[in-house]
């Protein structure tokens, strides 16, 4: 089986200190990757070199595309890279207003990467949109509401069907459940996880929540100091930490 | 030299007008592309015309008889201003005349009567950018333009259809030309928008934006629409009321304080015109009878 993506000794200096340094994996079509780690571990850095937002210094990034099998994102050219994040792949942001225009409506939101990609179907375009908006529980009569008027989980949910609407491949979300609140989390996890299984997408979820992962990500990786520190399947990595700083960030989470 | 001796012709130095020409020649070349240009002050404030001013001066030869239009008309100020203008610098022919014309500069309008191959029409142009109120950021604009992401632009037409029930844009409407690039055909309205297609060269400045672009002869240029909601060229749906016109662009002008109001055409040469070969609109009188 081929790898849908496959990372290869990625590293990312700003001046001497290290962003990220000689990270590589594999992630397989329908796998959902956790990355964790503190803040300033690189986290971040390593998500933006891997979306094509920064160039690595070193180390290849390489895409199983629909034409050419695998194929290396950070040398490919600019069309070809940005037509990728246009319908392959999709960015989630950790802040919504990132992610959305907020002067456009939430249907005008979900509908423009299908204009981007050629629909020119207006009633198509909104039958669509109606659809994700339902997909992630936001009301039809809340289609021509700007995203400014909703709330912050729902400014989330909607960023989520801007990026799912043309059917990616893989996800990448950088702290996606950043700046909610536990109730409003939890059914955006709760979300996330339907669409995720549903779909069959494959997902690389930056965050420093360790329950995030564990609800959402098979496997894990464990970041310090721009270093892979640990990586194995979720629930190893969580119930049997063996590097220091695991053990450190597992035992940090507050019980309730 | 002018008669007066103090402006080389057409007020602009000749390096200066080559450097436009070389501007337009290579937006002539790639149509609907902005070439940068090197704008010049004018003696006239931004938003006057200052970009079409550059590029008629850079047009004009001495036998060029020259008009200008602004919305339409050729008795505004703006219209009136330009005109003398270039009267006194350059003293070349002018005329109210379409079809007499070999440069035309316009505001807002593309005249009624259909251009010649012998004719160039310079628009000014306030925003050139057809993408600058969807992304403000300039560079990622212009990669935008380089890479035809052009999907934004129906977000703009998507977001008229959710609020008003069908596009209202209804200026400065979008046009794709010869399948490559994104216009903003300045803004003028979207009736005219089909005329795009013309015999005539349309060469679009903008001053303070420095930039200029370009349309061909006989260059197709469609407006972009969905396919349930195909373009319309609307206008208001009355007959002229000086000359009884029914196919032209026309104004509203309000008449008295009681919700009296007029719709007449709002190119006043061919107006002129068609009142001259006998046409009376319901509110007009016969020319030679007009009391005023």
């Amino acid at each position: 089986m081929t790898p849908l993506l496959k990372v290869q000794n990625i590293t990312k200096t700003y001046g001497a200190r290290i962003g990220c340094a000689d990270v590589s994996f594999d992630l397989y079509p329908g796998e959902v990757m956790g990355i964790v780690g503190e803040s300033g571990s690189g986290k971040s850095t390593l998500l933006n070199c891997m979306a094509g937002h920064l160039t690595p210094d070193s180390g290849e990034v390489l895409f199983d595309t629909r034409t050419e099998g695998l194929k290396d994102t950070v040398k490919m050219n600019e069309p070809e890279r940005r037509m990728l994040s246009r319908t392959d792949w999709a960015f989630v942001h950790q802040n919504p207003r990132d992610g959305l225009r907020m002067g456009v409506s939430a249907g005008g939101n979900v509908g423009e990467r299908l204009m981007a990609v050629g629909a020119r179907h207006y009633g198509n375009i909104r039958e669509s949109a109606l659809d994700w908006l339902g997909r992630v529980e936001i009301a039809g009569d809340r289609i021509d509401d700007r995203p400014s008027a909703f709330s912050g989980g729902m400014q989330q949910r909607l960023q989520i069907a801007r990026n799912l609407v043309t059917g990616p491949r893989l996800v990448f979300m950088d702290e996606p459940t950043g700046g909610l609140d536990v109730s409003v989390q939890a059914r955006l996890l709760d979300l996330l996880r339907g669409l995720v299984r549903q779909m069959g997408l494959s997902a690389i979820i930056v965050t420093h929540d360790l329950a995030v992962v564990r609800l959402l990500a098979d496997r894990l990786m464990v970041m310090k100091s721009g270093h892979v520190v640990e990586t194995g399947l979720t629930d190893q990595v969580l119930d049997d930490p063996q590097h220091a700083y695991t053990q450190l960030l597992v035992s940090s989470v507050l019980q309730v | 030299m002018t008669e007066s001796g103090q402006y080389n012709f057409a007020y602009l130095d000749e390096q200066t007008k080559r450097m436009i020409r070389r501007a337009l020649l290579k937006a002539l070349a790639v149509p609907g592309y902005q070439v940068p240009f090197a704008s010049r002050e004018m003696p006239m404030p931004y938003g006057w015309g200052t970009g079409g001013v550059q590029v008629s001066a850079a047009c004009l030869t001495p036998d060029d008889t020259f008009k200008v239009i602004d919305q339409g008309a050729d008795d505004t100020t703006n219209a009136v201003s330009i005109r003398k203008f270039f009267q006194h610098t350059a003293g070349v022919n002018v005329t109210e005349h379409t079809a007499e014309a070999t440069v035309i500069q316009t505001r807002h309008r593309i005249p009624e009567q259909a251009l010649g191959e012998d004719q160039i029409l310079v628009y000014q142009v306030p925003i050139p950018e057809p993408l600058r109120y969807l992304e403000p950021r300039e560079t990622e604009t212009r990669k935008m333009h380089a890479l035809q992401e052009y999907g934004l632009m129906h977000v703009k037409l998507y977001e008229d259809i959710a609020r008003h029930g069908s596009i209202a844009t209804s200026y400065a409407y979008p046009v794709k030309v010869e399948e490559r690039y994104v216009m903003d055909p300045s803004p003028i309205p979207k009736f005219d928008n089909p005329k795009l297609e013309m015999a005539g060269i349309q060469l679009f400045g903008a001053g303070r934006e420095q930039r200029i672009y370009a349309v061909p002869p006989y260059t197709r240029v469609v407006s972009l629409d969905f396919e349930d909601y195909p373009f319309e060229a609307s206008k208001a749906d009355h007959p002229c009321g000086l000359c009884g016109a029914e196919d032209t662009y026309l104004d509203e002008v309000i008449m008295d304080d009681e919700g009296g109001r007029m719709f007449v055409c709002s190119d006043t040469d061919y107006c002129a015109s068609r009142r001259a070969a006998g046409h009376v609109g319901a509110m007009g009188v016969p020319v030679g009878e007009d009391a005023a």
